[in-house]
């Protein structure tokens, strides 16, 4: 491929993908009003469209219309710069996220993401490490004492949890003995996927995900009840909007990590041996990516109406005394199954 | 001597629930197994709420079937409101009560649905009755008067059944 054909390949791609984040997102916010109104016998968003399938775009529609309101003592610049970090980050990890494997159209041979890099987890951890400043500079430039408990809440939480997260992504790269994404899932053919063979691993990092991207039960820095709503309290119309997308574009970027690293990315297992040709097994594939990442943001919203929130001293003794050692036993013993299976 | 006794509180956790996750996977089946279950929402301008005897809603004057309201404006419910919000003028008449209501306007704004002018009415003629949808644009139609508040009798038994029952 020459390289305009490069360049017009992954302009479509990106393309594709932030339009199609987008839409997820708007219907993420749905099923997210749906679960938690099935899980308390209500019947949840009904009134625009069928079954309140237009509701998203109401919420937007009126999130657009309302005034954009500054507190007389913010920092004006850093708190209209916070919601553009977080949206940036949240939007740009999607471009080492391996969504299946190559595509062959006539020709070329279309690989199914947009920068296949070879350093892609360090990339992912590095930008979602990156997603902290939003929320702290959001919370420390609103001039509230609501906002800036929940940024520095935000950012002790972090810490914390980066830690173990670190720790159970390194037994993943002992195992696939690569940084790319797409070796990784390759290093997970059969039912070799990760959460199989490393499941402390796995609960280790599903746990520090929801961590990191702020959900129920760690959802600290908002915590309705005690800080108003934590670091977005002063924000308001489209601003408030941007760390609202950015925290559900989160929760799905979450999900295909974990849907990468531990579930076995888009393979679906002895599916060479079914003879299909490469094109349907490509777009199976694809399918089976889209349909793990739904199952794990389903179970993203489910754990969020089922669990209360962590208490501050609570979710500190879970991080270090807790998350922490179970990922160095996670560690060794994949360390300990690589000696013994080569 | 001190006896040390290790007594089993109802906080103390036993191991398998401090390890937290089949406490969670409980918590998770259970909210599970409810998002299948009967909705108990009731989708309100389609479907209303029909309540029963013992609500107490818009208090309305009971009208008779020959169409005179039963009211013999004493003055009594208007005395007894806590929020001020009954007017009677009285007026007589020629019939068998000689006294009847010229005028009776209840400010809904003010009334607050104890239901006292119902109990202290000696002819059950102000009752409260099921209606419960009250909105209004301005103050102004915020005060019933004797045409909103007249309703017929057949329509408020279910009302003067239940207050019966305590008579």
């Amino acid at each position: 491929m020459s390289i305009l054909e490069i360049v017009i390949f992954s302009l479509i791609k990106i393309v594709l993908i932030v339009g199609v984040m987008l839409v997820t997102v708007a219907y993420l916010v749905y099923f997210e009003r749906k679960i938690s109104a099935w899980t308390q016998n209500r019947i949840g968003p009904n009134r625009v469209g069928w079954h309140g399938a237009l509701q998203p775009f109401a919420d937007l529609f009126k999130l657009v219309l309302k005034e954009d309101i500054v507190p007389d003592n913010a920092d004006r610049k850093i708190h209209a710069i916070a919601p553009i970090i977080a949206l940036l980050v949240a939007l740009s990890t999607y471009a080492v996220i391996p969504f299946g494997p190559d595509l062959q159209i006539g020709s070329y041979d279309i690989p199914l993401l947009v920068a296949d890099i070879n350093i892609g987890v360090l990339f992912i951890l590095a930008l979602t490490s990156l997603g902290v400043y939003a929320i702290t500079l959001a919370g420390w430039s609103s001039g509230s004492k609501y906002s800036l408990l929940g940024g520095i809440r935000s950012s002790a939480q972090m810490i914390s949890y980066e830690v173990s997260m670190g720790f159970s992504v390194a037994g993943v790269l002992l195992l696939a003995e690569s940084l790319r994404p797409v070796a990784i899932v390759e290093s997970q053919a059969g039912w070799m996927w990760n959460a199989i063979v490393q499941p402390i691993g796995f609960i280790t990092f599903l746990v520090s995900a929801f961590a990191e991207t702020n959900r129920l039960p760690f959802d600290l820095p908002e915590a309705e009840p005690e800080l108003v709503g934590g670091f977005h309290t002063e924000y308001s119309s489209m601003k408030f909007a941007g760390f609202f997308l950015a925290e559900y574009a989160n929760m799905i970027i979450a999900s295909a990590f974990i849907v990468t690293l531990y579930l076995g990315g888009w393979q679906i297992p002895y599916i060479q041996e079914l003879g299909f040709p490469p094109i349907v097994e490509t777009l199976l594939c694809f399918g089976a990516f889209l349909l793990k990442m739904a199952a794990i943001l389903f179970f993203f919203l489910w754990v969020r109406w089922s669990l209360p929130r962590f208490r501050y001293d609570q979710l500190m003794n879970l991080g270090w005394k807790i998350m922490f050692p179970l990922s160095l036993i996670n560690i060794v013993w994949v360390a300990a199954l690589i000696m013994i299976f080569g | 001597m001190e006896t040390k006794i290790k007594r089993r509180r109802i906080k103390d956790l036993s191991f398998w629930e401090k390890i937290y996750i089949p406490e969670i996977v409980k918590g998770l089946s259970l909210t599970f197994r409810t998002m299948f279950k009967p909705k108990f929402t009731m989708e309100y301008p389609e479907v209303k709420f029909e309540p029963s005897g013992s609500y107490r809603g818009r208090p309305v004057l009971v009208q008779e079937e020959n169409g005179v309201e039963r009211c013999v404006a004493c003055g009594l419910c208007s005395r007894v409101c806590p929020a001020l919000a009954i007017e009677v003028q009285a007026a007589e008449t020629d019939l068998e009560k000689e006294r009847y209501p010229e005028k009776f306007e209840i400010n809904m704004i003010r009334c607050i649905f104890c239901g006292f002018c119902e109990e202290v009415c000696p002819e059950e003629a102000i009752v409260m009755s099921k209606d419960y949808e009250l909105a209004f644009t301005n103050r102004e139609d915020a005060i019933y008067g004797k045409d909103k508040l007249l309703v017929p009798v057949n329509k408020l038994q279910d009302r003067i059944d239940f207050l019966r029952q305590y008579k």
